[in-house]
């Protein structure tokens, strides 16, 4: 089987600081993979680097193309990038704010990426900016308001329904349910986990929530000082931890 | 004679200037950057525009201004003063017998031939610009020809007014690749942009020459089921009773009475000047100006 991202010994520095280093993993179809680690760890680095938002200093990000199979997205010119960034590759971003035009209405936020490659039938766009509202449980009257007059939770589920409109394989989540209060988490949680169950989709989660991972992700990678420290399944990692800094991030969760 | 330079601008601002102009030429919609220079009225006012009619101004030119398609307008007069003082060229309010018009906001009714050059005034050249804040963005989206975000505006027109409402600087796709602004003409004259005639658009606060050359295909974009329509008033014109020209709409008193007339003051006395009346027009009077 082909994986669907290859990344190999990735680098990244910030001048003589490390952003991140040596990281290598191969990502399946399907599969969900967590990034965990303290603020400053390099996991919002290393997402960049995989989704061609930052350049890394060193190694390389394959990713299983429809047409070509396994290239080489660092290498590639910037609008074949550009281009898988509005098809293939979704990328949720911690403030909602970041991902959406918050003066553009819900449905035009949604249609935009259909717009992008090219849908030119208002009835269609309209028909799946309806429907995708309605499978991130955002009702269909909210269509035409702006995303300024939604929740913050709601503004969180209208970036999701925007990203996976054109039915991308491979989504970037940076703390998608970062600043959100933990009832609205947890649907959120819930709707991510249909959502990528019901469209096969891969991820990577980068989070510091180790709640997140545990309902979402398949694999863990745990990051520390810019590098990977212990990777494994997901409950493996959480309930076995091997290494002393896990074994502290794990003890660290507060029980209620 | 004046003893301004031939136009105002000095030779060498006159040929950075013309190398913008041939650039914008040879790619069409493409906005070219220019040192834009101060000129003696407010940006806004078609610094531009001047900038641009300098440049491509000779003394053998005739000159023609209009402002929202009128040659009697404040702006119009002043621009076109401007020239007479500054280059001593002839000036005609009759489209035909200019060779260089200067516009604002309309392109004439008259058809345009080979040997016409029409310089729009632009206020913002960047089409994509109140829907992309950054201009490194916008460019980037003009280099790799990401134009979907255009039609973002056209759907949100839809959605919100239930057709699309734009009614003038109505986004086009210049010979199948670049997305330009026509300025604020109204959308009736979109069809007109494919033309005999050159056609050159100054931008003068935002520092930007764009063209579209003789010949050029020009599309308004538009959706599949929703297409591009030209619009104007439902009315004939009441003064010379042509039904095919854009018109202005005037509150003649406070009891709701209303008359529409050509915006192009050239275009409706000339066929006042042949005998047409309008429902509301008296016959034409050589004198009565």
């Amino acid at each position: 089987m082909t994986p669907l991202l290859q990344v190999e010994d990735i680098a990244k520095f910030y001048g003589a600081r490390i952003g991140c280093s040596d990281v290598s993993f191969d990502l399946y179809p399907g599969e969900v993979m967590g990034i965990v680690g303290e603020s400053g760890s390099g996991k919002s680095t290393l997402l960049n680097c995989l989704a061609g938002h930052n350049t890394p200093d060193r190694g390389t990000v394959r990713f299983d193309t429809r047409a070509d199979g396994l290239r080489d997205t660092i290498t590639m010119s910037e609008p074949e990038r550009r281009m898988l960034g509005r098809t293939d590759w979704a990328f949720v971003h911690q403030h909602a704010r970041d991902g959406l035009r918050m003066n553009v209405s819900a449905g035009g936020n949604v249609g935009e990426r259909l717009m992008a490659v090219n849908a030119r039938h208002y009835g269609e766009i309209r028909a799946s900016a309806i429907d995708w509202l309605g499978r991130v449980e955002i009702s269909e009257d909210r269509i035409d308001d702006r995303p300024t007059t939604f929740s913050g939770g709601m503004q969180q589920r209208l970036q999701i329904a925007r990203n996976l409109v054109t039915g991308p394989r491979l989504v970037f989540m940076d703390e998608p349910t970062g600043g959100l209060d933990v009832s609205v988490q947890a649907r959120l949680l819930d709707l991510l986990r249909g959502l990528v169950r019901e469209m096969n989709l891969s991820a990577i989660i980068v989070t510091h929530d180790l709640a997140v991972v545990r309902l979402l992700a398949d694999r863990l990678m745990v990051m520390k000082d810019g590098r990977v420290i212990e990777t494994g399944l997901t409950d493996q990692v959480l309930d076995d931890p091997q290494h002393a800094y896990t074994q502290l991030l794990v003890s660290s969760v507060l029980q209620v | 004679m004046s003893d301004y330079n031939f136009a105002y601008l000095d030779e060498q601002t006159k040929r950075m200037i013309r190398r913008a102009i041939l650039k914008g030429l040879a790619i069409p919609g493409y906005q070219v950057p220019f040192a834009s220079r101060e000129m003696p009225m407010p940006y806004g006012w078609g610094t531009g525009g001047v900038q641009v009619s300098a440049a491509v101004l000779t003394p053998d030119d005739t000159f023609k201004v209009i402002d929202q398609g009128a040659d009697d307008t404040t702006n119009a007069v002043s621009i076109r003063r401007f020239f007479q003082k500054t280059a001593g060229v002839a000036v005609t309010e009759v489209t035909s017998e200019a060779s260089v018009i200067q516009t604002r906001h309309r392109i004439p009714e008259e058809v345009l031939r080979e040997d016409q050059i029409l310089v729009y005034q632009v206020p913002i050249p960047e089409p994509l610009r109140f829907l992309e804040p950054s201009e490194v963005e916008t460019r980037k989206m003009h280099a790799l020809e990401e134009y979907g975000l255009m039609h973002v505006k056209l759907y949100e027109d839809i959605s919100l007014h239930g057709d699309i409402a734009t009614a003038y600087a109505y986004p086009v796709k210049v010979e199948g690749r670049y997305v330009m602004d026509p300025s604020p003409i109204p959308k009736f004259d979109n069809p007109k942009l494919e033309m005999s005639a050159i056609q050159l658009f100054g931008a003068g606060r935002e520092q930007r020459i764009y063209a579209i050359p003789p010949y050029t295909q020009v599309v308004s974009l538009d959706f599949d089921d929703y297409p591009f329509r030209p619009t104007k008033a439902d009315h004939a014109c009441d003064l010379c009773g042509a039904g095919d020209s854009y018109l202005d709409e005037l509150i003649v008193d406070d009891k709701g009475g209303r008359m529409f007339m050509c915006s192009d003051t050239d275009y409706c006395s000339t066929r006042r000047r042949h005998g047409h009346v309008g429902a509301k027009g008296v016959p034409y009077d050589e004198d009565a100006a």
